[in-house]
């Protein structure tokens, strides 16, 4: 049985690929056998952030389009036997996604066995947007706590409902989480960012985890590596925590309190 | 709460205002969405109507459409200013 989520937003940079790249890392971790595509034609990234950029050699369009077989266009991860990345085409334009391809390459990802297939959307509400969601069993919205983001993800949740095969299908919606990225827990104490709480409450869905802002998410996509690898980082645990979530165990959230200043600190400040 | 923070001048506290803007935004886009397409122009056509005899914002007019088993209710409410503001601009 695969299960196909999308990881998907409205509003670009809150954080889509870094999820989707650590999301399915961790998952192949677990055991299972995992896709993750990009669907962002012409702005691809997650080659960059997975590590994998110099070895594509075929796309998600050129398998779409019969000139590679899907075997040829997926990569193997480096660090993972279980993980395949499909990149997204960088010279063709949006249109060389069709609904009719996008599902024959999901299909034949159910018949290769695969267990999870985790599909990046690109920003927007567009063509690209649309198809990375039409299939999926499950929806990850990533947000920021922060007003356009949220807004946006409430848009989003509204398509998901709506605009899937499954809500077509009359099936009603999949499974719909949020993920909070960039989360940063002294200034939700100051009273200047939105907690949890609150945009939990406003999109009124589930919270699969919370990221919180770490200067390791930059370092691992600098250097190519998802940052669910760095274990010592408070991100890199946060998405593990939120992948066994995912499969569906309980765990409580971490890193929602600042970490305790000192004595020089209290009396100064920073 | 550190020394330098007490003699900085405190910011208001900004994430109660991003929620509670975002409450309004968000339930008013709801009520639209999956309702029928002119709902917002319809919404906007009504403004400028009312805008001819009295002064309003721009979020006075509220539209809702319910749904229940007996058919669609388009509930329409506008808030008009208080009398002191309360200007016709003739037109």
């Amino acid at each position: 049985m695969t299960e196909t989520i999308v990881i998907t937003s409205g509003k670009g940079g809150v954080g889509k690929t870094t999820t989707s790249a650590s999301l399915a890392t961790g998952l192949a971790q677990r055991g299972h056998k995992t896709a993750v595509i990009d669907f962002d034609v012409g702005l691809r990234n997650l080659d960059l952030i997975m590590g994998c950029e110099r070895r594509v050699v075929y796309d998600f369009v050129n398998v779409i389009q019969n000139e590679a077989t899907l075997k040829q266009a997926l990569i193997r991860d480096k660090r993972h036997d279980n993980l395949y990345v499909l990149a997204a085409s960088q010279t063709r334009d949006k249109d060389a996604l069709t609904e009719d391809g996008v599902g024959r390459v999901l299909d034949e990802l159910k018949q290769e066995g695969f267990d999870y297939v985790v599909c990046d959307s690109p920003a927007g509400i567009e063509k690209g947007a649309h198809l990375a969601m039409y299939f999926s069993d499950r929806a990850v919205v990533v947000v920021n706590p922060e007003v356009s983001s949220v807004r946006d993800s409430d848009r989003i949740l509204g398509l998901l409902s709506s605009k899937t095969r499954r809500a077509e299908k009359g099936e009603g919606p999949g499974k719909q989480h949020l993920l909070l990225t960039r989360y940063n827990p002294a200034r939700v104490e100051a009273g200047e960012m939105m907690s949890v709480k609150d945009v939990e409450e406003i999109l009124g869905i589930p919270v699969l985890g919370v990221i919180p802002e770490s200067e390791n998410v930059l370092a691992a996509s600098n250097s190519g590596v998802p940052v669910i690898h760095d274990a010592e980082s408070i991100a890199g645990q946060a998405y593990t925590d939120a992948v066994t979530r995912l499969v569906g165990e309980e765990l409580p959230m971490r890193f929602l309190e600042a970490p305790k200043k000192g004595f020089f600190k209290r009396m100064f400040g920073t | 709460m550190s020394l330098l923070d007490f003699l900085r001048q405190r910011p208001k506290n900004t994430a109660n205002i991003a929620r509670e803007r975002l409450r309004i935004i968000v339930a008013q886009e709801r009520v639209t969405r999956g309702g029928p397409d002119y709902l917002p122009l319809l919404r906007n056509e009504l403004l400028e109507v009312i805008r001819k005899y009295v002064h309003v914002d721009t979020d006075a007019v509220q539209i809702n459409l319910e749904r229940s088993s007996e058919g669609e209710v388009l509930e329409l409410s506008v808030a008009l200013p208080e009398a002191g503001n309360a200007a016709a601009t003739g037109g």
